[in-house]
């Protein structure tokens, strides 16, 4: 039986389809066979951001509503070969999702695959509930902000009270997962540091993926950034992270600032 | 900005710190009892219901959450046109 992972947030725009795909990419890598789940429907983006978007004949909808088997929906990755993609649908009916629906093609593909990635659309609301309703773990996707850490202790207070395993009296086992993190910013004392956002969530920390311009490269390229460009050093940290996701026991290094004399003389930024 | 004050500008980064450890204290107390007021509201109101027909704007529920003692405020106000009892109404 595969293990079910919600990547959620509350706040949009965190970093939680990068995270989904970054993730499942590095796990994939390792032979296991992970599928991602976009729950984001009307919004879905996990296509674009695997490059898979001109692939997409069937959706998540159409397999709950019967018009297409999970087997004709999902999407083999071109790069990993254990790697595929159940894409969202379009529509703009918010409830063509139903919870018998989801649980069904949640237990289905749990039983094939090693890891099910859910990325949760933002909010609160129905979507993100059902995207967390029959998860084992979660990643918790915050930036080093004020809003953002708000917004991921309200989804934490969700994951105990409405998911599935919360309500059988289980824990669903919880990881934060600091992203865009600016180590010189920190430094200065204009971010709040890994110490306080851990402090203030009271759950444990899965990694730190430093801010990086490759991430936003590997979005416009359509391709994770653990694959397209492994050896930089936010897909080190996603690798480190996906690693710990599978129960490695690897500390975790907080990005330092590295500048030299000419990038301080410039202003340039740490990549 | 002089050379002092370079010095002196700390980040603002505490700050939201602290502001985030209140706010959410706040924020996980009232979270472990979802709405408590709302459904004793709609409890009391279907109680009275059973006997005399008020308007939902005459009934006032409010809590108010102290160190060591809670108190629950729960005012209804009864107009005497539409106090009728039911039993006689229909």
């Amino acid at each position: 039986m595969g293990k079910v992972v919600v990547v959620t947030s509350g706040k949009g725009g965190v970093g939680k389809t990068t995270s989904t795909a970054a993730l499942g990419a590095a796990v994939a890598k390792t032979g296991k066979k992970v599928a991602l789940v976009d729950f984001d429907v009307g919004l879905r983006n996990l296509d674009l951001i695997m490059g898979a978007e001109r692939r997409v004949v069937f959706d998540l909808v159409n397999v709950i509503q019967g018009s297409a088997k999970l087997s004709q929906a999902l999407i083999r990755d071109k790069r990993v070969e254990t790697l595929f993609l159940l894409p969202a649908s379009q529509t703009r009916d918010k409830d063509a999702l139903t919870e018998e629906g989801v649980g069904e093609v949640i237990e289905r593909l749990r039983s094939v695959f090693d890891y099910v990635f859910c990325d949760s659309p933002a909010g609160i609301e129905r979507g993100a509930q059902l995207a967390m309703r029959f998860a084992d773990e979660a990643v918790i996707v915050t930036n080093p902000e004020v809003s953002s850490v708000r917004d991921s202790d309200r989804i934490i207070g969700l994951l105990d009270a409405r998911t599935m395993k919360a309500e059988q009296g289980e824990q669903i086992a919880k990881h934060v997962l600091v992203t865009r993190y600016d180590a010189g910013r920190a430094a200065r004392g204009e971010m709040l540091n890994i110490d306080d956002v851990l402090e203030i969530l009271s759950t444990p920390l899965l990694g730190i993926i430093p801010e990086s311009q490759d991430v936003l490269r590997a979005s416009n390229l359509g391709s994770p950034v653990t694959l397209s460009e492994p050896l930089n050093s936010a897909a080190r940290a996603y690798i480190d992270a996906a690693k710990r996701l599978e129960g490695e026991d690897l500390p975790v290094v907080v990005p330092f600032e590295r500048k030299g004399f000419l990038d301080r003389l410039l202003g340039r930024r740490a990549a | 900005m002089n050379l002092l004050e370079l010095f002196r500008r700390r980040g603002s980064a505490p700050v939201a710190r602290e502001r985030l450890q209140v706010l959410l204290a706040y924020e996980r107390r009232n979270r472990s009892q979802p709405d408590l007021v709302s459904i004793l509201r709609e409890e009391i109101m279907a109680v009275i219901a059973k006997h005399v027909q008020i308007d939902q704007d005459y009934l006032k529920v409010s809590m108010d959450r102290g160190q060591t003692m809670s108190t629950l405020e729960i005012d209804i106000q009864i107009p005497n046109k539409s106090a009728t009892p039911l039993a006689m109404a229909g």
